[in-house]
């Protein structure tokens, strides 16, 4: 029964561990692997306006999630401003308010999209109809011949759009298209013309991304809304050219204006860009999401707390390593996780100083030790002692090493003193009573173990999956438990019981 | 290709019955070993009383000492004593034993013949009160008992040391035996990884089926000469009995006796060990798994006498080392 408990615990462990790894590699497009580059987008859009001496209310559209790009992190700057952001069916804005600002103003907003290309919108539904508002005479006969004509001309939504806009810009600009320019600019006429006629269009703005412009602004483009596909259509406003460039960003999709300013005049925005490729686990790390139970992650923390986190989240690939190397080959290690701790300090050294500094510190220890071994102290104040020679060898050393100009030697003082002291105190009973063979074995054991254990810590990838995907945690319990749960030989019981199998064969 | 001759497969060790560490841990410690009983046999101090409370033999209680304090009236606790025993509380694996055979004008003379100071004795003891030598370096109790003298019969097997019988008893049962035997390479105790020898004893009469040093097989004892074939153990029954017994004293189904022979008291109790090692198969040359399956389909309750009578009949062999004259040349 307890036995069905387990595998069934140990079950539910795999399956919640793959599960949400799986989800976080889905959905927020972390990939297994590291070292991938990702295209990162820096927009900053800046706001100028002379307030006029009252309260100001200021409506920026923001951009969304959409086809090809993702919203990674945003700020504002704006001293002295409230700060508000809105979401509604339509799209999300910031809305700065103050009481009282007088003069020139500058607000700034500044987002980074990644580029992405499964990135999709979130799901639009068309918005009703908006109430056409009737042409006075005699635009109304104008405007109902161009549509007749591109009507005639064109087969469904979108040809019927393109044709349009075509008769409003191109060399096909006619008398009735002249009239009404005069009325509208092209690409609101266009709107208002599709809408007549019974089709769904609305003018977005986007920002054709080109790498270090700045004081760019926002270009009108114009969607319909293709009734066959279910989805909107994007048309440039003078050509008529059907597809998203791959460049465009969408600022504002809902037909709304882009800026808006209560209370200040001169209102402009303008916008400044650069690209540049970051690895994708730091583009993970800015990942913008909202805090739901499933996105749980590190990446929520302030920066120096993941710091912090990418270093605890490899202890159980650590401990995993020990369990392996203790339930199924059969090492002997001095201290059970003395080991980790080892390999912790050696990813901070890098493995050849690591060595060399552990080996140092404890050969030096030993002796020292040894002696004071012959000074009759209580454990408690040999100890203590002791951690004071491991704080005096490692000052000396690095203090050496940086008079020979070896600045690997610095990192020395990365390693764990108290546990060091430990095994010092550890090796030194066990050669005294076991021999310097023990020793040998015990110490080798464990710097094996940890050798092993930091050589799977500091791999690129086991760093870039404990970190990312949070998942991997149950699955290295799952295996763990699965490991304390095995009852086969070790390897090297293998080699110890060997004589026992000897004695069948004369017979 | 000798390094790979040192090797052996899975599925011979299995066909063997050898029980491995891992299982050990998990289907025997784990399942018959309730970690509550632990501290009867952790603590040496409370097997002791235990087991005069329950009358299995054991040495004499000198003393203890359980402050620092304590310490510099330990000379006063040993006049009179010729021979004693110092040991931790809660130590493991024969760790921190001193033994002092005779005192002669204030020296203390190990068996090896070293020579010890009253103040050497002083530190050793206060080394044991620090914790020095206990799991987890917890702060310990240094118990004083008597010396063993030890049964003449089998001064010719041991060098040094005092030999001791281990007993593995599981659900009460005696399962499997071997004697312990010291010798020079192991400093006079009776370790087997230090080099002890390991001697297999038959279940049905106490006599030798096999003997190992290193784990490797031998046939005499490497300092005395002396050869193993001939040991038996006076008083068997009496010491399968006391062994026996530790079961319901103190609970644990998985569990390893040491015993010793004492000239006057015959077998006597030594220590128990709640995580008997696996050396005992090799000394025996055969797995323990056979045997604790049988004893796992036994019921519950039977009294020890019939215990005892049960794994001497079931579990009788033939020695390896009279029988195999071949054998023995051929590694000697």
């Amino acid at each position: 029964m307890s036995r069905l408990m387990f595998y069934i615990i140990v079950g539910l462990l795999l399956v919640a561990g793959i599960a949400t790894s799986i989800h976080r590699h889905v959905q927020f497009e972390i990939p297994w692997l590291p070292g991938e580059q990702r295209q990162v987008w820096e927009i900053e859009a800046g706001i100028n306006f002379n307030a006029q001496d009252g309260p100001v209310q200021v409506d920026l559209a923001l951009p969304s999630h959409q086809a090809g790009y993702r919203v990674l992190t945003e700020n504002t700057a704006s001293s002295g401003y409230g700060l508000a952001y809105q979401a509604d069916e339509l799209g999300r804005t910031a809305q700065w308010t103050i009481r009282e600002a007088a003069g020139s103003q500058t607000l700034y907003y500044s987002v980074q999209m990644l580029v992405s290309q499964d990135a999709r919108a979130p799901a639009q539904t068309p918005p009703e109809m908006t109430p056409i508002t009737p042409w006075e005479s005699p635009y109304d006969t104008a405007a109902s011949q161009l549509i007749e004509q591109a009507w005639a001309r064109s087969a469904n939504n979108a040809t019927f759009a393109r044709e349009l806009i075509r008769d409003v810009n191109g060399e096909r600009q006619g008398e009735n298209a002249r009239l009404l320019l005069s009325q509208e600019n092209p690409a609101a006429l266009v709107v208002r013309l599709l809408n007549q006629a019974g089709v769904l269009a609305r003018e977005v703005s986007g920002l054709l991304l080109e790498d270090g412009r700045r004081r760019q602004t926002l270009s009108s483009w114009i969607q319909v809304f293709d009734e066959s596909g279910e989805q909107w259509a994007i048309f440039h406003p003078l050509t008529g050219e059907q597809g998203k460039p791959e460049n465009l960003l969408l600022w504002e999709t809902g037909g709304r204006a882009v800026l808006e300013v209560q209370g200040g005049t001169n209102s402009r925005a303008t916008f400044s860009m650069m690209t540049h490729d970051q690895p994708a686990s730091a583009a993970v790390r800015n990942h913008y999401s909202e805090d739901t139970l499933l996105n749980f992650s590190i990446h929520s923390l302030p920066l120096e707390e993941q710091a912090l986190f990418q270093t605890i989240l490899l202890i159980p690939i650590g401990a995993l390593m020990v369990v392996f190397l203790r339930v199924l080959v059969g090492i002997k290690t001095s201290g059970t996780f003395m080991p980790v701790l080892i390999a912790l300090a050696f990813i901070q050294t890098t493995l050849p100083t690591g060595l060399i500094g552990f080996l140092l510190i404890v050969a030096v220890g030993l002796i020292i030790r040894n002696y004071l071994s012959y000074l009759n102290l209580l454990l408690v104040a040999r100890v203590s002692a002791v951690i004071i020679t491991v704080i005096a060898i490692i000052s000396i050393f690095t203090v050496l090493a940086y008079r020979m100009g070896l600045s690997a030697g610095l990192t020395i003082t990365f390693f764990p003193m108290i546990i060091l002291a430990w095994t010092i105190e550890r090796m030194s009973i066990l050669w005294e009573e076991e021999g310097p063979k023990q020793v040998l074995i015990q110490g080798g054991g464990s710097l094996i173990t940890a050798v092993l254990a930091y050589l799977a810590m500091n791999n690129p990838w086991v760093r870039h999956i404990t970190f990312n995907f949070l998942g991997v945690q149950l699955i290295l319990m799952a295996l763990i438990l699965l490991l304390g749960n095995y009852t086969g030989y070790r390897l090297l019981e293998l080699r110890r019981f060997k004589p026992i199998t000897d004695d069948e064969k004369p017979s | 290709m000798s390094w790979f001759n040192n090797w052996t497969w899975p599925t011979r060790l299995r066909d063997k019955g050898i029980i491995g560490m891992n299982r050990r841990n998990i289907r025997y410690i784990g399942r018959y070993n309730s970690r509550r009983l632990y501290p009867l046999v952790d603590d040496k101090l409370k097997t002791k009383l235990l087991a005069q409370q329950y009358g299995i033999t054991s040495p004499e209680l000198i003393g203890t000492v359980t402050t620092q304090f304590g310490v510099k009236h330990i000379g006063e606790m040993l006049t009179g004593h010729p021979g004693f025993v110092i040991k931790p509380a809660k130590g493991s694996g024969g760790k921190g034993i001193l033994v002092i055979e005779k005192v002669e004008d204030n020296t203390f003379i190990k068996p090896s013949g070293a020579k010890l100071t009253l103040t050497d004795v002083e530190r050793h003891v206060s080394n044991i009160l620090s914790g020095l030598y206990s799991l987890g370096g917890s702060p310990d109790v240094a118990v004083i008992e008597t010396l063993i003298n030890f049964d003449e019969s089998l001064m010719d097997y041991t060098y040094e040391g005092v030999p001791d019988i281990r007993v593995i008893v599981f659900k009460g049962y005696p399962v499997m035996a071997m004697m312990r035997l010291s010798t020079a390479a192991s400093d006079g105790k009776a370790n087997l990884h230090q080099g002890a020898v390991g001697v297999g004893l038959n279940i049905a009469t106490g006599a030798a089926l096999r003997a190992v040093q290193f784990d490797r097989p031998c046939f005499s004892h490497p300092d005395t000469g002396h050869d193993l074939a001939s040991l038996v153990v006076p008083q068997w029954e009496t010491l399968l009995n006391l062994a026996a017994g530790c079961y319901e004293m103190t609970g644990l189904g998985y569990l390893g006796t040491d015993m010793v022979l004492d000239r006057k008291h015959g077998p006597m109790l030594l220590e128990l060990n709640a995580r008997p090692g696996l050396a005992i198969q090799m000394t025996n040359g055969e797995g323990l798994r056979r045997r604790l399956d049988l004893i796992e389909r036994q019921p519950d309750g039977v009294p020890a006498k019939q215990r005892v009578a049960f794994c001497q009949h079931h579990f009788a062999r033939q020695s390896e080392l009279v029988e195999s004259p071949d054998t023995t040349s051929s590694n000697a």
